[in-house]
């Protein structure tokens, strides 16, 4: 096995145990664990106020953590000597000083990092900054414009790791399509990205693992796929009560969704037998895929106390 | 090369952390390129200048002095100075840059250095700016009203450093102890004032008053005259004014969390 593949595979590039920060009774996050592997691309999901953006902050060493530890490239992030040059960070993109200019706003990091000035154009153009918007003090950007910069100054120093709270607001559609092609191929070439949404419809096509945070605790940890499998068979029907109860009575688990069709931990073969069975008209049919991680998502962040395996 | 080519991954903990001198001129930078820091430096400038012409153009005879001209082109920068390093640290806060500065230099004690080190190199210009605008000034003054002269004292020079770098530092350490532009301004300029009235009202605070008074000792210090136990009753009120709030501040930048 040639050396550098070994390295690669012993670093971790995020590691958070146990991270835990209480401010007084209040406990924002609480035990929070996962991992972050390179070639991926992990979402953080949650509703606002979950405590994803104080985990971050944590992560970066920015908010003194009150129990448990993250580690990136298998280190401490306050013990990089200059992070700027291997951990890419986007934590708010309106965090910029409104009487600087775009271009300075770089120049000061590039320089900070010691990173090529040439970074500084070459990332203005690679994000979509025209000359004359680079010029313009940040007072005068668009937050989807911010977002831009945020992101070239994130990628200033070439790191192997992007740590983004919610980077796609504020981008419109053609934004976020841009801003999810970059992300993929970032994660291609061997990279590791941790982006934080609080819209599952950002991450889900881009990201291949999800951590989903509830109430400062994580509720759900997998890869894409499992977490959308788990979620079964969406159904629908002119007669709900009687497929729920004919289900149920071959001990499916049946729940409902708040628009009224029924989703079933089982196969769509399973559920049609069933519906045959009882001559019940079936309208919908269809693997709980698009729409499911949505049902998974507002399940979970509804009872945020329980945890479900994956 | 792509603009996200990546290069084969350097161990991350051996890379070269920022140098000093790099962060200091980075503290600098930021110091200017602002619209607010842009105009403050500029009224500075313009102010120094007045200041030096006007000394010659309205002061008596003994005043036309190179010296004279100094000692007042310094009192813009003495006044204005510690705005600019008051912004120099709560900017950072109320524009929410803290946020990546801290990023990209997480011993959050050498960023702090680099505005230190910014203070004191901004502090040394403004005498360079003074002096050079006395010089002007007593051109002037000896071509137009044929009086300037050119008498100095060389310790004026190294009096005229330590004035403005009271004041930037002073500055900072306000700045870091209230992490806020307008309490750490209002407050840098109204409460050494506030504790020069408190002590001349109260009796018996006259003692304490010349010990921990920075405003008779910084007046002294900008005229030139300052000897023996003004120095001590200098440096006393510079540990209050300026070290104490100082190491508040900096206990306060290496705990606090940013958000």
């Amino acid at each position: 096995m040639p050396r550098g593949v070994a390295i690669t595979m012993l670093r971790t590039m995020i590691e958070v145990e146990n991270l835990t920060k209480r401010y007084g009774e209040h406990t924002a996050v609480d035990g929070v664990s996962f991992r972050c592997d390179p070639g991926t691309v992990t979402g953080f999901l949650g509703p606002n106020g979950a405590g994803k953006s104080t985990t971050l902050r944590m992560i970066v060493g920015l908010t003194p953590p009150s129990a448990g530890s993250a580690m990136v490239l298998d280190t401490d992030y306050r013990r990089l000597p200059n992070p700027g040059l291997c951990v890419g960070v986007l934590l708010d993109a309106s965090a910029l000083h409104a009487g600087r200019t775009g271009e300075e706003v770089l120049s000061l990091a590039a320089i900070t990092i010691g990173a090529p000035s040439t970074r500084v154009p070459e990332l203005l153009d690679y994000v979509g900054l025209s000359k004359s918007a680079a010029r313009k003090r940040v007072g005068n950007y668009s937050l989807g414009m911010r977002q831009r910069l945020g992101i070239a100054h994130a990628l200033l120093g070439d790191p192997q790791v992007l740590i983004l709270d919610e980077p796609a607001n504020g981008l419109d559609p053609e934004g976020i399509f841009w801003m999810r092609g970059l992300l993929r191929d970032f994660a291609d070439r061997g990279g590791t990205v941790l982006l934080s949404s609080h819209l599952l419809h950002e991450v889900e096509a881009t990201a291949d693992r999800l951590v989903v945070i509830g109430s400062g605790r994580i509720v759900a940890d997998g890869a894409k796929e499992e977490l959308l499998a788990a979620s079964g068979t969406r159904v629908r029907t002119l007669d709900p009560d009687a497929l729920e109860r004919a289900l149920a009575e071959i001990g499916l688990e049946v729940s409902r969704t708040h628009d009224g069709a029924l989703i079933v931990d089982a196969s769509g073969e399973a559920v049609g037998r069933v519906a045959a069975a009882g001559g019940i008209v079936l309208t919908e049919l269809t693997g709980a895929d698009s729409g499911g991680l949505e049902e998974l998502f507002l399940t979970l962040t509804s009872t945020p106390r329980e945890e479900v395996a994956a | 090369m792509s603009a996200v080519a990546t290069t084969p991954a350097a161990a991350p903990l051996s890379l070269p952390r920022p140098p000093l001198a790099r962060l200091t001129y980075v503290e600098l930078r930021k110091m200017t390129d602002t619209r607010a820091g842009f105009w403050l430096l500029f009224v500075i400038v313009a102010a120094t200048l007045a200041a030096a012409i006007l000394r010659m153009a309205l002061g008596d005879e003994s005043q036309r002095t190179l010296q004279e001209a100094f000692s007042v082109a310094q009192l813009p920068c003495s006044v204005l100075l510690p705005v600019l390093a008051i912004l120099c640290v709560t900017s950072e806060w109320s524009q929410r840059t803290a946020l990546t500065t801290f990023a990209l230099v997480t011993k959050r004690s050498r960023v702090v250095l680099a505005k230190v080190l910014a203070a004191v190199v901004i502090s040394a210009m403004a005498v360079v700016l003074a002096l050079l605008f006395a010089v002007v000034g007593t051109i002037i003054g000896s071509v137009v009203f044929g009086t300037g002269t050119w008498s100095m004292s060389l310790t004026a020079i190294g009096e005229s450093f330590l004035l403005q770098l009271i004041g930037t530092l002073g500055g900072i350490a306000f700045g870091m102890v209230f992490l806020a532009s307008a309490p750490a301004i209002v407050l840098y300029f109204v409460l050494p004032t506030l504790w020069g009235i408190l002590t001349s009202i109260i009796p018996g605070m006259d003692d304490v008053a010349k010990w921990l008074d920075l405003g008779p000792s910084t007046n002294d210090l900008s005229e030139f005259d300052i000897s023996g136990l003004g120095w001590a009753h200098l440096a006393t009120a510079v540990a209050l004014w300026v070290a104490v709030p100082f190491a508040i501040g900096l206990v306060r930048i290496i705990r606090r969390e940013v958000s």
